[in-house]
């Protein structure tokens, strides 16, 4: 499985909400490793479970309908099995999380300085003044001119960008060795994009924290990512470096998402494949491969596809896929067939 | 920033007394055309203050000496003018000075209006303080309990209750519930025994404990639903998710980020709600007797009494106006993004 020792370890991660209309398998069996000072980018389309993987490991699903399995390892610590008050105590501490709209994440009747300080203070036996003084630091830290004026303000009286890092500022606080970013510049204008994307760089390399990264935004994993998860109906589907995404890509669906994702790094004119079809409902998870009703090449492997769920193997260097196409075919479509035209 | 925070009350205070004039000027009218549509005439309304046994001289001088004959417009400006300045009465027998803030007489007891509503006030006040704070904390409580156990027993329970709380007009529950704790327990008195706090609090709270309790029971019954249905949304928020990412302990998360965000809507309605109840809680004073601005009203109607009526609709309409400023400020309090503006 996955190497042991890395800090943070999700093995074999599986969660499941019971809900009326049936079994939503949001996340079924997630199995990923992360060190200290690298980047894990999460990508995948809407509904692929990328921000429920995000929240079961911060354990915010904890004592909710869901029901969680498998490990995640923090620094040796499995969270799934700890109680909620041991993860409560490591939640902002140890790991922390910046949301996509800084807006709606912030309280809007809390100035900024009272959320950071309050984010410093539950982890840190100090007073308000000495947090107070700690929330100036981290507000210029993360950039915010003026951070001791700035400090008093309330997040509607903040610009997008500025919100976003005040956001980052709160969830650095507490210096985490584990920071998760869910789409942190999806809701930000796109020269505001690269500045916070820039910042989390920095910052990280300055904490050496672990990050992963969430994002449709291919562009984004391609600026910040060391290595890059793709997935699809809860699972992941390839799992790589960046440039074994980027020039190897192995399966059928990251080739979709290759030519149909926006890019900061391209024009949005430019010629975009779209991966036809809608992604599956996560109760009744297509059999075989869960790509298979949008793959252009399910055929090629003798019904494997619509009955066998591929595993998702090592073909070498940790480069992973999950596809039934051998090594042969994906090399030829790869060649002939997407390469040209992306 | 106090600045214009004091500009903006002073805008509302003259706006305020512009509303008071219109409230009473209504009033008046009302009370002065109603008997006069009835064919009550000036001298039929001075014969109640100087009884049927005097002479037909006498009434038309009483009734000259009270205006009677002046058009309404005069009327209501003489009784204006009382208001602000004071006003004074010649019975002829000799000048009778009605001080600041003058309300008249009344018909029936002969007594200044103003005095007598002086005495009526801290039964009313007594009677809202106690019962608000007591819906205020129960309402909340179990509306904010009932939003996190939503569908479990305790929910349901509760809000079956409310509902019947919602439904259920005073006097019923007022009067069931003194026949069991006074009645049948023992444990009140029946009311109808007012005593100030300043002179015994004891037998103050003893006297409205059940009113208190009647009245709370009603308006908690709609906190908790209002209060249930803000928590239902704020706790789905994504603040309360961030709230949560950073370790704040789960009643943290509820009260300062949850309660906090559901609070807009709590606030506005108890202001309102607790100014209307300063005007008189007409139903829960009659239903235990307690001699408040409500009963003081009823009497004043039933008996027509203009002076009394008049006097206390420009004080209830003076809490509300109040309760309405004061809600506006607490508005600003409560959601900075409002002080912006
Ligand atoms: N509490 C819940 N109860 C039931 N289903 C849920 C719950 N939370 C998430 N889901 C479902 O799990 C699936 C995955 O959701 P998730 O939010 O992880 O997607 P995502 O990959 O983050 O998508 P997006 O890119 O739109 O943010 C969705 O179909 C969603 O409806
Ligand atoms: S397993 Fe089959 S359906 Fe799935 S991606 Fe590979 S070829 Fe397509
Ligand atoms: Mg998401």
């Amino acid at each position: 499985m996955t190497e042991p020792n890395s800090f943070l370890e999700v093995r074999d991660l599986r969660t499941h909400f019971p809900t009326d209309d049936g079994l939503v398998k949001s996340v079924d069996g997630l199995s990923f490793s992360l060190d200290r000072g690298k980047t894990l980018g999460i990508v995948g389309e809407s509904g692929s479970g990328k921000s429920v993987t995000s929240l079961s490991i911060m354990g915010l699903h904890k004592g909710g309908s869901a029901r969680i399995s498998g490990e995640v390892l923090l620094d040796g610590q499995d969270l799934v099995s700890s109680s909620a008050e041991e993860v409560r105590l490591l939640r902002g501490k140890r790991m922390a999380m910046i949301f996509q709209d800084p807006l709606s994440a912030m309280h809007p009747y809390y100035t900024v300085g009272h959320q950071i300080i309050e984010a410093y203070r539950v982890h840190n036996k100090v007073t308000k003044a000495v947090a107070k003084k700690h929330a100036i630091e981290m507000l210029d830290r993360v950039g915010i001119p003026q951070p001791d004026k700035r400090v008093d303000a309330y997040p509607h009286q903040f610009s997008g960008g500025m919100r976003q890092r005040a956001m980052i500022a709160m969830a650095l606080s507490c210096d985490p060795d584990l920071l998760i970013a869910d789409e942190p510049t999806t809701a930000l204008d796109v020269t505001v994009q690269a500045q916070i994307l820039d910042l989390i760089r920095d910052l990280q390399r300055e904490f050496n924290s672990a990050v992963i990264i969430i994002t449709h935004d291919l562009g984004v994993v391609a600026e910040l990512a060391d290595d890059i998860q793709v997935m699809y109906a809860g699972r992941a589907i390839e799992y790589g470096t960046a440039e074994d995404i980027f020039d190897r890509p192995q399966h059928p669906y990251t080739w979709g998402l290759l030519g149909s994702m926006p890019r900061i790094d391209r024009e949005r004119t430019e010629r975009l494949i779209p991966i036809k079809g809608t992604p599956p409902s996560l109760i009744n998870v297509p059999s075989g491969c869960a790509f298979n009703p949008r793959c252009n090449y399910a055929s090629l492997n003798e019904g494997a596809s619509e009955t066998e769920r591929p595993e998702l193997l090592d073909i070498g260097a940790g480069h992973k896929v999950a596809c039934h196409l051998s090594p042969g075919q994906r090399q030829k479509i790869w060649e002939t067939d997407i390469k040209p035209k992306l | 920033m106090p600045d214009t925070v004091i500009t903006y009350i002073i805008r509302r205070l003259v706006a305020a007394i512009g509303l008071l004039v219109i409230v009473s000027a209504v009033t008046f009218s009302i009370f002065y055309l109603v008997p006069r549509w009835a064919g009550a005439t000036p001298e039929t309304l001075a014969t109640r203050y100087v009884g049927r046994a005097a002479t037909e001289d006498t009434v038309k001088l009483t009734a000259e000496r009270l205006g009677l004959y002046d058009p309404i417009a005069v009327q209501y400006w003489n009784w204006a003018k009382g208001v602000v300045v004071g006003a004074e009465y010649d019975y002829g027998a000799g000048v009778e000075r009605c001080p600041a803030p003058c309300l008249g007489y009344s018909f029936i007891t002969k007594q200044p209006v103003w005095p007598e509503l002086l005495d009526r006030i801290p039964v009313t006040l007594s009677l809202a303080a106690g019962a608000s704070v007591l819906w205020l904390a129960l309402g909340v409580a179990i509306g904010v309990l009932s939003a996190l156990r939503r569908g479990s027993i305790f929910d349901r329970a509760a809000m079956t209750v409310a509902l019947a709380g919602v439904s259920l007009p005073i006097f019923f529950t007022g009067l069931i519930s003194l026949a069991f704790f006074s009645y049948q327990l023992g444990w009140t008195v029946p009311g109808g025994t007012f005593v100030k706090i300043t002179d015994n609090p004891i037998k103050w709270a003893q006297a409205l404990t059940l009113p208190w309790i009647t009245l709370a029971f009603l308006f908690s019954a709609q906190y908790a639903r209002l209060t249930r249905a803000g928590m239902l949304e704020t706790m789905n928020e994504d603040f309360i998710r961030t709230a949560r990412a950073k370790g704040l302990p789960e009643r943290t998360v509820v009260v300062q980020h949850g309660l906090r965000g559901a609070l807009t809507p709590i606030v506005t309605i108890f202001g309102l709600d607790v100014g209307l109840l300063l005007g008189g809680a007409v139903l829960t004073e009659k239903t235990f007797s307690l001699p408040g601005l409500g009963k003081y009203a009823v009497d004043g109607i039933v008996a027509n009494d203009l002076p009394k009526i008049l006097g206390v609709t420009l004080v209830a309409a003076v809490f509300i106006v109040l309760a309405n400023l004061i809600v506006d400020l607490l508005y600003a309090v409560v959601d900075p993004r409002v002080r912006a503006k």
